[in-house]
């Protein structure tokens, strides 16, 4: 106790409890009001910023990734129409191709039909007039043959006539 | 890291004890080591020089013998004595108590007075005592009946000293008398060579502590009052400061000052109000745990300057009792239905137990701050001793080896004190830290939402 008594720290002074509760009361005042409130606020309202800023990148990333993927499915689709119209056009040109040739192949044929024909006609028309040759030929030499034997004879000259009448040149 | 601080005390506590005893057995050739004698003899404790004493007379020496401390009771004497021994204790309680006087080395700096007393209210500045600071900051003059004595006004309470007007005074001391069966030491002003008994000060205490309502009140802004004022002020002006930028680019990273004052209001948030209190009703008492955790914070490091008095308010109980009350007061404002449930009826417990329950819980609201008050007080005085007492190794040294010991005492002192007062700083930031996050846990316990 002696030492407690002589320990003016530990005893509880009426003056300095009334200073100090008034000081303490305006500080927690005062400060909540200019500098706490106003800073915690502020705090708060940077972190809720920073939050929504936080938010709205990866909306936007999020969004990004999205066309991204739009892209490429286009482009997977142009690319695949690309190829399906080079094969169409393949495919025509082959067509095309076929076609021509069959046309000429029959045209060939066709030609070559023609020329048979034309062929056998003149073969026919020669054939006509080697006939007639051969038989103008035989005629002259039957006619001299006959003309040496048939000086006088008149039966032999009807019946001369009339195998010619027979001969039929056609 | 309060263990350093327990063992560094412990091991400068035997320190302290023994150096004491070796000067006794040096010295006792003839100095009477009894006297309780606190005049302004030079020692060298302080290192004035010769102040004159001629004016106050000193008589014969009828000396404090063993037999009168036998008895229970001695008296008091205004003789001269022998040399002056360092006192490490009462220099150190001396030096962290509450004054009148603010000294800045050996410049006392008159403070204002408000005194009340039957006689009525006395205004008047504390340089009317007139004060000489190394003189264990005793004063040399009354007034209206009032002197000062280790810094701080006592009333004299024996007729015949005049209470009007100032006088020329001399030395105080002490002496022990019979009050009502107990031993209570009394402090005497000597005034023409005549003892006159001087009034305790006015405590709120109730006997507790020793002390009680004497014959006057001290309402005066002290010491530590002006200390509060300029601590606060200080800080108010450094969170205007950054309060302000907030406000002129609230989307610029902080910079300097408001960078370093948001690194502990975060913290104060993110580690003390939030995870005690939750996050949506923290911001309703944010502001008064970042008062308390800065206004004490602000003391303790106000209190750590050297040179600047070494002022004690976080370590002196009345202040820190006025937060506590404060935070009593708060806390049961705020407490809930179910918190006021689980102190008075203890949902869950047999009933026979909520009686007890009950007992325990209601005393456990004013242990909560008591235990708040003790620790901020009792762990910034610890340090404020420490630091004095290392300091005072250069005295005891003094007094035991004369100038030699001075210079050993220097030696070991000046890195003791070094690293006493870098874990002080710590330590500032520590208690002030657990002072708010011990608030907000009992807060957050009277605002909590029970779901049974």
């Amino acid at each position: 106790m002696f030492l407690l008594l002589d320990f003016t720290p530990f005893q509880p002074s009426p003056g300095l409890a009334i200073w100090g509760l008034l000081i303490f009361l305006l500080f927690w005042g005062i400060m909540s009001k200019v500098a706490f409130g106003p800073i915690a606020n502020a705090l708060q309202t940077r972190e809720n910023d920073i939050q929504n800023a936080l938010d709205s990148a990866k909306t936007a990333k999020e969004e990004m990734s999205n066309l991204k993927a739009e892209n490429e499915k286009l482009l997977a689709t142009a690319r695949e129409e690309r190829s399906q119209m080079l094969k169409e056009a393949k495919d025509t040109k082959n067509q095309i191709i076929n076609d021509a040739k069959e046309t000429a192949k029959s045209e060939a044929s066709r030609i070559m039909i023609q020329a048979n024909q034309d062929i056998e006609n003149s073969k026919k028309a020669a054939m006509m007039e080697v006939k007639n040759e051969v038989g103008a030929i035989a005629i002259s030499i039957a006619e001299k043959v006959i003309k040496k034997e048939l000086a006088g004879n008149a039966e032999h000259e009807n019946f001369v006539n009339a195998l010619v009448k027979d001969v039929n040149l056609n | 890291m309060s263990r350093n601080i327990y063992s560094a005390l412990l091991i400068f506590a035997a320190i302290l004890f023994s150096f004491p005893a070796m000067a006794q057995g040096h010295n006792h050739d003839g100095h009477d080591h009894s006297g309780h004698d606190h005049s302004g003899h030079d020692h060298s404790g302080h290192h004035h020089s010769g102040h004159d004493h001629s004016g106050h007379d000193h008589g014969s020496h009828d000396g404090h013998d063993h037999a009168a401390h036998a008895d229970g009771a001695h008296g008091p004497s205004c003789a001269p004595h022998g040399d002056h021994k360092y006192d490490p204790a009462a220099t150190a309680i001396h030096h962290i108590s509450d004054a009148n006087i603010w000294s800045i080395m050996e410049y006392p700096i008159p403070l204002p007075m408000i005194l009340k007393s039957d006689a009525g209210l006395d205004v008047f500045m504390s340089s009317k005592f007139h004060v000489h600071a190394a003189h264990h900051e005793d004063g040399h003059s009354s007034y209206n009946g009032y002197v000062m004595h280790e810094g701080s006004a006592y009333r004299v309470n024996q007729a015949g000293f005049p209470m009007e007007g100032s006088v020329d005074h001399g030395p105080f001391t002490h002496g022990t008398e019979m009050v009502d069966g107990k031993e209570r030491d009394v402090k005497y002003v000597c005034y023409k060579d005549t003892p006159y008994r001087i009034e305790q000060r006015t405590t709120l205490d109730g006997g507790v502590l020793g002390g009680g309502i004497t014959n006057f009140w001290d309402f005066s802004p002290t010491k530590n009052v002006i200390a509060m004022f300029l601590s606060s002020l200080i800080l108010f002006f450094l969170f205007r400061g950054a309060a302000k930028k907030y406000k002129s680019n609230p989307d610029k990273a902080p910079s300097g000052l408001q960078g370093m004052l948001e690194t502990m209001v975060v913290f104060i948030r993110d580690e003390v109000a939030i995870p005690f209190i939750g996050k949506d009703k923290y911001m309703k008492f944010f502001p008064f745990l970042l008062s308390l955790f800065f206004f004490i914070l602000g003391l303790n490091l106000f209190g750590q300057i050297p040179l600047l008095g070494s002022v004690n308010a976080t370590g002196n109980l009345t202040i820190t009792a006025v937060l506590a009350i404060i935070v009593l007061i708060l806390v049961s404002l705020n407490g809930n239905l179910d918190y006021w449930k689980h102190i008075f009826w203890m949902p869950g417990v047999p009933t026979f137990v909520k009686p007890l329950l009950a007992v325990v819980e209601g005393m456990g609201i004013f242990i909560k701050p008591l235990t708040l008050m003790l620790r901020l007080a009792g762990n910034i005085s610890a340090g404020h001793i420490a630091i004095l007492s290392f300091i005072g190794l250069i005295f005891i040294f003094g007094d035991l080896f004369g100038g030699i010991g001075s210079g050993m005492g220097l030696a070991v002192a000046t890195p003791l004190t070094l690293f006493m007062m870098a874990i002080e700083i710590i330590v500032a930031f520590v208690q002030a830290f657990v002072f708010t996050i011990l608030t907000a846990s009992y807060i957050g316990a009277a605002t909590e939402d029970h779901h049974h």
